[in-house]
């Protein structure tokens, strides 16, 4: 049982939404007989920022990291700018990739290298960016969140607030149309989350297409057009931040909203 | 009976020792790129290859050396080959080598964190530009310790060829006791070249692993 | 090419006689040399300086000289210094000692890694240092390193093959009997081989069974 209430247009600070860039229709997916998305259906709009909530298990998680194709799906279809998402060849989900960026909740930096080079890595490898072209960027990208003068510092140096903001520099480096962000503060100790939400409502207010998982309520109030919430593999609730947070639907979602409060 | 002194038979000894030693770096660099190569093929090929090079390491674990060295001496004569105890050691070592090390290497690799791949998988990195940039060089900081750890093993394994008859450290010991009549002598002077070629490399082995432990946390 | 395992397998008894040898040989050794190597762990781990000394002198030497040499030693060797050893004896000892001394390394590293709260408790239980050591720090690790002491037992089974230069009666004496009358020397050596591999499948079963039930508890 699901309710969907359209979303209005995005805050008038942003601006608007464009045509669709990530369509979902009627995606499931198993881990062997565990069912654990159980028919996703999903348009995300370029430009839109949509937070998905839920409880654990509830295949938010799944439904992102599904997006980029680190999980395969056995039904349905997804599509990212046009293109279907197509698993066996090699090629196709490098473009995916290229197209689709992803924060992780652990970071994942590669401890070998130092900061810069975490950033500067792929686009020289997959972009074929010459080494001064992607060291410029990589400075600009940097600075933009905040760490121009880590460039050269190792990742184990970094507070974990800090390594996350390299980890979206990191991201931002493709040049991606959408970024996918999975719990991106959860391993975060509370007094270094809010710089990284900073980046974040940054990128959305630059028109940055957005889907975070998050447990951060206020944020996810504050900066989606979308909030989804995510029971037992299904969309439950779907709609502007202020309905699914003001008036919930089903019993679900305000037992959900409820427990938060605790 | 006194006829040799002390310094004869390590004189002997240690012409002999050069063939160990030449043994050794040929089985280890051998089956260090035999191993690379299935460690390359367990990692990119489907789960077939994957299982049957675990049976080729299981069947190198788990049956004596000094059987394997038989089988390649008696093994490669059935196919016609001439084969002598250097080419049987040298066959025989070399894969014994590679199912090890190949082994080891599969352990260093897995114990990167998925993340690792996940996040460059994310950047839209080649599984070749995977490999290359970022799993390898983590992985090699993890093995070096236990690779160098198992060239003592190699060393030690290259003492069985003396039984098909290759001459090397044991077999010449074994011939200058029976020479001179002083097992005790020569073989407490035998053991003791092995450890002094062995003992560094083990102190080697154990600095390194103390230092990889040292930067985890 | 033409094989003939036939051949090989109507000595069936002098195999079968092999692997009781082989069987025999690693029980005996893997009880006493797991005695040894609790005692040398402890005494590397708690032990006066000079115990620790010797112990690690002890450890050392076998860990960085071949199987093969010790065997040799013990067997030739020490009869030249007065100690005459029957094949069996001197196999079983040097296989005690080799089995003791990665035992040893093993052990102590399982029994360094026990949470100091565990020994504070004990202490404060009353209980004397034979006891802390025998009921608490030893039980878990052991458990802790038995994959490991697991495969070293069956690393020195496989190694157990090594004395049949020294004639004793074991798996490879009976192959290479066996191949040195009918000149099957390939089929043999693949039979024994295989045997070998059954052994050290059969002998990893055993262990890990036995592990929990009689050395450290469920």
């Amino acid at each position: 049982m699901s309710t969907v209430v359209e979303a209005p247009a995005a805050p008038a600070s942003r601006t608007p939404l464009g045509g669709p860039i990530v369509q979902i229709t009627a995606l499931r997916k198993s881990y062997g007989t565990n069912e654990v998305l159980k028919g996703i259906d999903l348009t995300v709009k370029r430009g839109e920022v949509i937070a998905i909530i839920g409880k654990s298990g509830s295949g938010k998680s799944t439904l992102l990291r599904c997006i980029n194709g680190l999980e395969v799906f056995q039904e349905g279809s997804l599509t990212v700018d046009g293109k279907p998402l197509l698993h066996e060849s090699a090629m196709a989900m490098r473009e995916l990739r290229q197209r689709v960026g992803m924060i992780f909740q652990g970071f994942n930096l590669f401890p070998h290298l130092t900061v810069g080079k975490n950033v500067m890595l792929a686009p020289t490898l997959v972009k074929k960016r010459s080494k001064p072209e992607a060291e410029a960027q990589a400075k600009k990208l940097l600075a933009r969140v905040g760490l121009a003068e880590k460039f050269d510092a190792m990742p184990d140096q970094l507070s974990g607030g800090q390594q996350q903001r390299v980890a979206i520099a990191r991201a931002l480096a493709m040049e991606p149309a959408v970024l996918l962000c999975d719990e991106i503060t959860s391993a975060l100790d509370p007094e270094l989350v809010g710089e990284v939400l900073r980046v974040v409502e940054s990128l959305a207010d630059e028109g940055m297409t957005l889907l975070m998982v998050t447990h951060e309520m206020s944020f996810a109030r504050k900066v989606s057009d979308r909030l989804i919430f995510m029971h037992q593999g299904r969309v439950h609730e779907m709609g502007p931040p202020t309905e699914v947070f003001g008036n919930p639907q089903t019993p679900e979602l305000k037992q959900f909203l409820s427990s938060l409060h605790d | 009976m006194n006829d040799f002194s002390l310094w004869d038979i390590l004189r002997n000894l240690l012409l002999a020792l050069r063939w160990t030693v030449v043994l050794s770096l040929i089985a280890f660099i051998g089956g260090g790129v035999v191993g690379g190569l299935l460690l390359f093929l367990r990692l990119r090929a489907g789960k077939w290859l994957d299982r049957a090079i675990g049976t080729y390491v299981q069947l190198f674990q788990g049956t004596p050396l000094l059987m394997q060295l038989f089988l390649a001496y008696f093994g490669i004569a059935l196919m016609g080959v001439e084969v002598s105890a250097w080419t049987a050691a040298t066959v025989a070592l070399t894969l014994y080598t590679s199912a090890y090390l190949t082994e080891i290497w599969r352990g260093c690799v897995a114990s990167i964190s998925k993340g690792q791949w996940e996040a460059s998988n994310s950047l839209a990195l080649s599984f070749g530009e995977q490999l290359r940039h970022v799993i390898l060089p983590q992985a090699v900081k993890i093995a070096t310790a236990p690779t160098v750890g198992f060239l003592v093993q190699v060393v030690k394994g290259t003492a069985l060829a003396s039984v098909i008859g290759f001459v090397e450290l044991t077999k010449a010991g074994s011939m200058i006791s029976n020479a001179t009549f002083r097992p005790f002598v020569v073989f407490s002077c035998v053991a003791l070249l092995y450890f002094a070629l062995c003992f560094p490399i083990s102190l080697y082995a154990k600095h390194l692993e103390r230092k990889i432990n040292v930067n985890r946390r | 090419m033409e094989f003939d395992f036939g051949a090989v397998l109507v000595d069936w008894r002098l195999l079968a006689k092999g692997i009781v040898w082989t069987i025999g040989l690693t029980a005996i050794a893997t009880v006493i040399g797991m005695a040894l190597g609790v005692a040398c762990a402890w005494a590397r781990a708690s032990g006066p300086t000079w115990l620790r000394w010797v112990v690690g002198s002890y450890v050392e030497l076998i860990r960085n000289t071949p199987f093969i040499v010790q065997l040799f030693f013990i067997f030739f060797g020490l009869p030249a210094a007065g100690v005459m050893l029957t094949p069996e004896t001197a196999s079983i000892i040097a296989m005690v000692a080799n089995l003791g001394a990665y035992a040893t390394e093993i052990i102590r590293a399982g029994i360094e890694a026990t949470p100091k709260g565990q020994i504070e408790a004990a202490v404060s239980l009353a209980l004397n240092r034979m006891q802390v050591f025998l009921r608490v720090v030893l039980p878990p690790a052991m458990k802790k390193v038995w994959p490991a002491m697991v495969s070293q037992i069956i690393i020195v089974m496989l190694g157990s093959a090594v004395c049949s230069q020294i004639s004793v009666e074991e798996l490879s004496y009976a192959a290479n009997l066996i191949q040195s009358r009918n000149f099957r020397a390939f089929e043999a050596f693949i039979i024994a081989t295989l045997l070998y591999l059954a052994l050290s499948v059969g002998l990893r079963r055993l262990l890990n069974w036995a592990g929990p039930k009689y050395f450290f508890g469920r």
